[in-house]
């Protein structure tokens, strides 16, 4: 390779943050060169940003501390350079691009980095227009950002970083805040991208099945700092690496595994379509499936609450939801799933009465909720928002559980007693003295739900619980949902992920403009051409494995791999003991 | 919910004036309407903003919730000055004529009335033309015009984005609200104002928090695409001075000349018709 290709070369690198006592970064080796696309995957506390802030240059201009060792761009140590000069090679775009835009036309955020470098008015013009077309976003240039779709969005964010004609583009968790549909077409997007402009890619991310829907040169694992693999993915996918790192594997791979076939780089696993299985492989696969235990369905429980016909139309005459007509019974765990606009969050204001519905009737326990205020409403159906630092107004743990009861004017031994159970059930007792501040996003998470749980309510209702988290705290936080669950409280989910509605929900009902299209368990639902179409699903892996298996069941092979892994954890919980309750 | 400060985005000529020209014009006007007391000029100054207004394709739904509000303030400040300072008027303009036959201290006065006419007219001429300025300039025209006035782009970027993060603001805290509504604070007209503000409080506490944990992002994503690189930048909403614009700012200096020529003209700030 010519050494003139070298984009990025990090050679012994380390870095430690001023207010840290440790290094964040240590004895980084890895090399970039053009035209090439890897992946950066590591669970959350790995690294992975830092690297990105390393690379993108906000390391060491913004963000103060100790480099040791070398890290050098195009053939310069960026140390020695601007974030400016940095900024022209290497176009970043960050993770939640509705924080990233600064213009208020999607116009104008494109022009952003060529303003900054006075190009005159004319070129401007020009420029945007341009790379508007490229990216396919011209219709939209007058509108504001935030009214876009989740991927018109990632588009202009992207032309923002386009316009500048970087060699390095790198992408921190593209995927995080989009649905299925979505975030396949961003990933088809980079990769069309990168071919137009033969740029460099770098996409950290966990999602890692999400992202090897288009090729990617090399997989690097992160760990605490340091990298555990460099690797081609075909070689990753056949080692063990991933799960014994918190990372989740594609589920065909999974799927493969649990069915004791050997995976091996040969098979191509990098990808379904490539995917390459011996006749003796398929034998194991539909082995596996036949002794598979298939657990029977619950019975129907008592409706717990009751949405019949239900019509809301916004002031400004937007109709968000048509005849909504839906049962949850006691004690179910439920998702709603469908794009961003479909309605499920409407629907959930309406249950939680934050919206007045226009036309048909709410019932709980059989008794219509239409007179009950939202505090009362509170009472017995109590919504978790998805960024608890919305939720958060007290200094202390203590106090913050204990403000919903206060506010209703409870006795202080009724309070004492409530927090106390509530901070227990949700694993928070070791903590309760402590101030909020001090919490990881997943621990203010619970603090968010112990809050609710306070107040008894028999419905829990969360918007994206797990939004934003990788394997380790998605995985916590569901089990203890579980657990929630398990002791009789119904929950309801409002959700994108998939992998949630396929292992953790008993049963999902998909929104799609403003209606109910389905109502079924996940495994079916996800076997489903038409509705996954209609809701911008992605159909799940597993039902092309089974398809290529040539099961002629694919939904009950889908099923058959949740019940698989359920009964999997649960007897991984039992061996961990009690490790997980303190 | 009401957006307070908000760009409508209508084709007028107002809208064809850069964002500079209206702030100048604005500053002009207020002071011209600010500096004096002569009835006649105020009510030609009144009238000419409301037809201004309707020059500018300015809906009354558009307004509307701001009109109110002022309208609310400008009767309680004028029951005020009548209360602390009944006889300001007579002082003023330096006769008394009592009407109604009613007389005393609080009893009305031509003089006391004449001067909150005066008053009323001095809100209706600068008023509309705030209004005026706030729908018709686009805040990103409007930071590049300041900049093209010597405005240094980093202050006049600042002000474009906060206005951009205004509807962002707004949102967030009605979900907030709704939330913490649901967790049982109450905020409706149920509880006592005092309890009110309290539970204000525990949304803006919240709100604060992320909206600064955004501006650091903001300030991340600016940076990275190189904002603060050159003393200068160029501006994509950037609009050329017009011969409308220097028109626009020569009538309103001539407003202002007027405004002096009437205080001088009157022998001072109040034109008497008492005498």
């Amino acid at each position: 390779m010519n050494k003139n290709d070298l984009l990025l070369e990090f050679n012994n690198f380390g870095f430690q943050y001023n207010a840290q006592s440790k290094p964040t970064l240590n004895n980084i080796n890895f090399a970039l060169h053009r035209g090439e696309k890897v992946l950066i995957a590591g669970p959350s506390g790995c690294g992975k940003s830092t690297m990105v802030h390393c690379i993108n240059g906000l390391i060491p201009f913004s963000y103060k501390g100790e480099m040791t060792g070398s890290l050098k761009i195009k053939g310069q140590e960026t140390r020695n350079l601007s974030l400016f000069e940095i900024s022209k090679s290497v176009g970043t775009v960050l993770q939640d691009s509705d924080s990233q835009f600064v213009g208020l036309t999607v116009a104008e955020d494109i022009a952003f980095a060529l303003e900054n470098d006075c190009v005159p008015q004319d070129e401007l013009t020009e420029r945007v227009k341009e790379v508007a077309t490229t990216v396919n976003v011209r219709d939209f240039l007058g509108h504001a950002p935030g009214d876009l779709s989740g991927g018109q969005k990632q588009r202009v964010s992207m032309a923002g970083v386009l316009v500048d004609d970087v060699d390095i583009l790198l992408f921190d968790e593209p995927l995080a805040n989009l649905d299925p549909k979505t975030g396949k077409d961003a990933i088809e997007l980079i990769d069309e991208m990168q071919k137009k402009t033969g740029a460099a890619v770098i996409i950290v991310e966990h999602r890692l099945e999400d992202v090897l829907h288009r090729h990617v040169d090399r997989v690097v694992l992160m760990s605490e700092g340091s990298i555990v693999a460099d690797l081609s993915t075909n070689e990753l996918l056949s080692s063990n690496l991933l799960a014994d790192h918190g990372i989740r594997e594609p589920l065909y791979v999974t799927a493969l595994k649990y069915a004791g076939v050997k995976v091996t780089a040969r098979m191509c696993p990098e990808s379904i379509d490539k995917l390459n299985l011996s006749g003796e492989d398929i034998k194991k696969v539909c082995d596996w499936f036949k002794a598979c235990e298939k657990i029977p369905g619950k019975e129907t429980p008592e409706t717990i609450l009751k949405a019949s016909d239900i019509e809301f139309e916004y002031d400004n005459g937007h109709k968000a939801l048509y005849d909504i007509s839906l049962e949850v019974g006691q004690g179910e765990m439920i998702a709603i799933v469908g794009t961003n606009g479909a309605g499920k969050s409407t629907f959930s204001k309406v249950v939680c009465g934050f919206e007045k519905e226009n036309r048909g009737q709410l019932t709980f326990k059989g008794s219509p909720l239409s007179e009950l205020s939202i505090k009362e409403r509170a009472d017995h159906i109590g919504y978790v928002m998805q960024n608890p630092n919305q939720m958060i107004s007290k200094v202390m743990i203590m106090d913050e559980v204990a403000l919903g009861l206060r506010s209703r004017g409870r006795s202080e031994e009724v309070i004492k007693e409530r927090t106390e159970n509530a901070l227990k059930v949700c694993g928070l007792w070791p903590f309760r003295n402590w101030p909020v501040s001090a919490l990881s996003f997943g621990q203010k998470k619970r603090v968010t739900i112990a809050s609710i749980l306070a107040l008894d309510p028999e419905i829990i209702i969360l918007d994206e619980p797990t939004a934003g988290q990788d394997f380790r705290h998605y995985t916590e936080i569901m089990e203890f949902l579980t657990e929630l669950n398990s002791k009789g409280i119904t929950i309801i989910m409002i959700t994108h992920d998939m992998h949630l509605m396929l292992e953790y929900a008993s049963r999902s009902v998909v929104f799609s403009k403003g209606t109910v299209i389905a109502d079924d368990t996940a495994a079916k639902i996800l076997t489903n051409d038409d509705i996954v179409k209609r809701a911008s699903l992605k159909e799940t892996s597993l039902y092309r494995l089974a398809v290529m298996c040539g099961i002629d069941n694919p939904s009950e092979f889908v099923q058959c791999f949740i019940d698989y892994e359920r009964s999997h954890r649960e007897a991984q919980k039992v061996q961990e003991g009690g490790e997980c309750n303190e | 919910m009401n957006n307070l400060f908000n760009y409508v985005d209508r084709q007028s000529p107002i809208h064809r004036l850069t964002g500079a020209t209206k702030f100048v014009c604005l500053l002009l006007w207020s002071f011209a309407a600010m500096s004096t007391y002569d009835t006649r000029l105020l009510a030609v100054l009144s009238v000419a903003s409301f037809v201004l207004l309707k020059v500018s394709k300015i809906r009354w739904k558009d307004v509307s919730f701001m009109l109110g509000f002022t309208a609310v303030f400008l009767i309680m400040n004028n029951v005020l000055v009548y209360l602390f300072s009944p006889d300001h008027g007579v002082e003023l303009y330096g006769s008394c004529t009592y009407l109604f036959g009613l007389s005393g201290k609080y009893a009305p006065t031509a003089e006391q009335l004449f001067y909150h006419l005066n008053y009323f007219l001095k809100y209706l001429a600068t008023i509309p033309f705030v209004l005026l300025f706030v729908c018709t300039t686009n805040p990103s025209e409007f930071a590049a015009s300041l900049n093209k006035l010597g405005v240094k782009y980093t202050v006049a970027y600042s002000v474009a984005l906060a206005l951009r993060y205004i509807p962002d603001v707004q949102r967030e805290y009605h979900e907030i609200s709704q939330a913490q509504q649901a967790r049982g604070i109450e905020m409706s007209k149920k509880a006592t104002l005092f309890n009110r503000l309290k539970s204000a409080g525990t949304i803006l506490v919240p709100l604060i928090l992320s909206s600064m944990n955004k501006i650091d992002v903001v300030a991340n994503a600016m940076e990275l695409r190189g904002f603060g690189k050159n003393k200068k930048r160029t501006w994509y909403m950037g609009q050329r001075f017009r011969w409308t614009d220097i028109t626009a700012i020569i009538i309103c200096i001539i407003l202002v000349g007027v405004a002096f020529l009437c205080n001088y003209m009157n022998g001072s700030r109040f034109y008497n018709p008492f005498i």
